[in-house]
């Protein structure tokens, strides 16, 4: 087996198939990166994952998963302000969390440098929303390099951290969910160990480092003035790229992945245009555009997500009076979703009808939608059954983010509102306020809690909010890939003494904390009525261990899965447990009736209580 | 095939081993001295819902993506799935290899649409010109070999560009290793190896 470890270590470099997420590693390590941290969030975790190979002994970059991404983001910080070479990563929203920290790094002399790594998420692929993050980097003062395929995420991250150190100051490199993920052969540079110095070099005499009133404008107006010299600091093949091919009549400015799109669309077209890709997308490379503006009569800007770089292109041919005729953003759909070959074919027809052939018609599909499932055996599917039956009509339920936010499915339907992790117990507090009729409940996974929860909590106790707040654990960050956090008692590197739950609680002085696992469907229905019948803020933890998770590490030490759970002769097709627990084990014959797909039970028989006619019963060895 | 390129779209249910299908082929082509690049779905879809990976051979690809009603070769693990694979991706007359698992999607369930039959999707296929193949293995040892079912019989018919067991069975040594490897190799040989069932 072709080990990670002997790829991402290995002196002498050489050629690898790897994901961008696998390549960003390699060049952390060639670029010296001494402390990485994050919050995990697809689609950047494979980034950790290839961390993860590497053997403590041997592995020259400190990391770690912080409680959340502000936490993260305040931890390369301080470990740049002490002379480290630091990177953070994260998903796309997970920036709105760091962003407090955030949008001052521009204004701080980091002699270690930064490099903040964000996977943005166009196309909405395991987001709830496709949030362009330019426009923070703009708000910070902070440059942005945007890589189109791994080859190129590895070597803009090199010059990204260079960059950062060279300039003491953080550096962005921008991501998408098809640049993480996108898999090639990248050559790697050889790379020489060095023995790390860790030295703290913390000093004020670096600063200054508090932005207080009339001290927050130097700090400004350095941070303007570095982020004005910076694409000349830049080696000028990462920050353009001019595909000239000979047209005075048409050209294309665009970045990142749709430029691949364009590459593979473009050989259809009646002719090619010109083509500006920018590599560093702010601030931006001013000359460049510049000069192609000058040289073309017509520009697209093919640009994905919103129309940052259009806004800023259309001023600078208007200060130059410029006759070129600039095509932006068209139609609302040139907003929305990833720039795939297909959406770029779309979008180049709106700008010129002429260039392109006609597109086929969308394909017409009539194979059933497959959304995404609770695993089998998950102990949320029986939580959901079980607090369905203790709600009365009425009960307003508020979701929050993790594998239980798919309860809002049918056919458990539980989870009606969602905004971004964490918001659960603030939104249930503003439901419940002058609200006597309708009960409201909140929902929380366990990392979650950790992450953004808290304040919530403390704020409902503090204010004397009515609702109740059902702790979902599991035991794991489950969505993202099972990453530990501070519940599980073990962090990235070794086993630490975990932080319950209930012990967080109880120290807040919460009066009413039920729980149970959620396999005990009868128990926790009672719980829940309980809760809800008791005024004031009140928990319920509802638990039971990730079976996806625990299927899998068993199979890993080789044991046996259990036997697909059986239908005995009571069954009389009632169908209770297709029609409300739905777990995907249970599915239809040919002929119309329920059968137990062993392909898929795991045999843990949480379906179990649902039958009204006990007509499941567990599997006998050697039946699968 | 020396400049041609070769799209190929797979995609199955979320635990199926599409990940394994997907990084052994792109493995398998590089062996074969071919340039190839691809993407594959990671995160809340792989959850019970498709999964889906993008392969691209040949030198003259940039985007890891395929585009609809362009793949060469659709392969699926799952009948419901061959049947998207088919109608958002392949291309007239192309090829659709699938396993003949069923795992029911959501609505399916519900009632809320019909099953995905052998025969409804025999007919999609001959509507869209598809040459469609069925692979299914009686004796499959473990559910999770269906992947390896699937790498063999392409084999066999000789349907990746420049392919052979050779380097798919490289491939799989790249990414496993111990009993499992031994165990996915054998499979794969022994259903190599085996009669000549329905042609390509």
């Amino acid at each position: 087996m072709k080990r990670m470890t002997d790829v991402l270590l290995n002196p002498a470099g050489g050629s690898e198939i790897v994901m961008g997420n696998t390549a960003i590693v390699r060049a952390m390590i060639e670029s010296g990166v001494r402390v990485v941290t994050s919050y995990p969030g697809s689609p950047t975790p494979e980034i950790a994952s290839a961390i993860q190979t590497l053997p403590a002994e041997r592995c020259p970059l400190y990391f770690e998963f912080s409680t959340n991404e502000k936490v993260a983001t305040e931890v390369a910080f301080g470990a740049a302000l002490n002379g480290h070479l630091a990177c953070v990563f994260f998903k796309s929203v997970g920036l709105n969390v760091a962003a407090d920290t955030f949008v001052q790094l521009g204004l701080m002399n980091l002699p270690g440098g930064l490099v903040i790594v964000l996977g943005d998420d166009p196309g909405a692929n395991s987001s709830q929303n496709e949030q362009d993050n330019r426009h923070l980097a703009r708000l910070a003062y902070l440059p942005v390099l945007e890589p189109a395929s791994p080859t190129e995420v590895y070597t803009m991250f090199k010059a990204a951290a260079a960059l950062a150190r060279a300039e003491r100051t953080a550096v962005i490199v921008r991501l998408t969910t098809h640049v993480c993920h996108g898999k090639e052969k990248v050559t790697f540079a050889p790379w020489e160990p060095a023995p790390p110095d860790d030295t703290p070099r913390f000093s004020p005499q670096n600063g200054p480092y508090i932005p207080i009133t009339s001290l927050v404008f130097p700090l400004k107006r350095q941070a303007l003035e570095r982020l004005g010299r910076l694409p000349g600091r830049l080696d000028p093949h990462i920050c353009t790229k001019l595909s000239n091919h000979g047209n005075r009549r048409r050209g294309i400015i665009t970045a990142g992945l749709p430029y691949l799109s364009l590459l593979d669309v473009l050989p259809a077209a009646r002719e090619w245009p010109d083509i500006l890709k920018l590599g560093l997308v702010h601030p931006l490379p001013r000359q460049k555009v510049l000069e192609f503006l000058q040289t073309h009569d017509e520009v697209k800007i093919l640009e994905e997500l919103d129309d940052f770089l259009e806004g800023q292109i259309k001023a600078l041919a208007f200060d130059h009076r410029l006759p070129v005729r600039i095509l932006g953003k068209l139609d609302p759909d040139d907003w929305m979703g990833e720039y795939t070959p297909d959406k770029v074919a779309r979008v180049l027809a709106r700008a010129w009808p002429d260039l392109l052939p006609p597109p086929p018609p969308p394909p017409t599909v009539t194979a059933p939608p497959r959304p995404a499932q609770l695993c089998p055996g998950c102990g949320h599917r029986s939580a959901f059954q079980a607090i369905r039956a203790a709600l009365p009509p009425g009960t307003i339920t508020v979701a929050d983010i993790g594998c239980h936010t798919l309860g809002f499915l049918p056919p458990y339907e539980i989870g009606q509102v969602l905004l971004c992790m964490g918001h659960s117990c603030g939104t249930a507090a503003g439901l419940a306020l002058f609200n006597r009729q309708r009960p409201v409940v909140a929902f929380l996974g366990d990392s979650t809690f950790f992450h953004a929860g808290l304040p919530g909590i403390i704020n409902a106790l503090f204010n004397h909010h009515d609702f109740t707040l059902i702790v979902m654990e599991n035991g794991t960050t489950a969505m993202t890939g099972h990453q530990n956090h501070p519940g599980t008692g073990r962090n990235f590197r070794e086993a630490v003494e975990a932080i319950p739950i209930r012990r967080v609680l109880e120290g807040l002085g919460v009066k009413t904390i039920l729980e149970t696992d959620t396999y005990q469907q009868d128990r926790l229905t009672a719980l829940v009525k309980q809760a809800l019948a008791t005024p004031g803020f009140k928990t319920v933890i509802a638990r039971h261990p990730c079976m996806l998770k625990f299927t899998r590490e068993q199979a890993r030490q080789g044991k046996p899965r259990l036997p697909p759970v059986r239908l005995t002769e009571a069954c009389d097709q009632t169908k209770v447990c297709i029609s409300s627990f739905a777990c995907p084990s249970y599915q239809f014959t040919p002929e119309g009736k329920v059968r137990v797909h062993p392909d898929l039970c795991i045999g843990d028989g949480s379906c179990r209580p649902v039958c009204p006619r006990q007509a499941i019963q567990p599997g006998k060895k050697g039946e699968a | 095939m020396a400049s041609a390129t070769f799209d190929i779209y797979m995609l199955g249910v979320g635990g199926q081993g599409i990940g394994l299908l997907s990084e052994a082929l792109l493995r398998a082509f590089d062996h074969a001295g071919t340039q190839v690049r691809g993407v594959d779905t990671h995160g809340l879809a792989q959850r019970g819902g498709t999964v889906i990976s993008h392969l691209r051979v040949g030198p003259d690809t940039h985007s890891p993506l395929v585009r609809e009603g362009s793949a060469d070769l659709v392969i699926a693990l799952e009948r419901h799935e061959a049947l998207r694979g088919l109608q958002t991706h392949l291309r007239p007359g192309g090829q659709l290899v699938y396993y003949d698992a069923e795992w029911q999607p959501l609505p399916v369930r519900l009632g809320q649409a019909p099953r995905v039959t052998p025969e409804i999707l025999a007919t999609a296929a001959q509507e869209r010109r598809a040459r469609l193949h069925r692979v299914f293995v009686e004796d499959l040892p473990d559910p999770r070999q269906q992947n390896v079912a699937v790498m063999a019989w392409l084999i066999r018919h000789g349907v990746l560009p420049g392919l052979t067991a050779r380097h798919l069975e490289a491939a799989l040594a790249d990414l496993l290793e111990g009993p499992t490897l031994a165990r996915n190799l054998e499979l794969f040989s022994r259903l190599v190896g085996a009669g000549p069932d329905s042609p390509p």
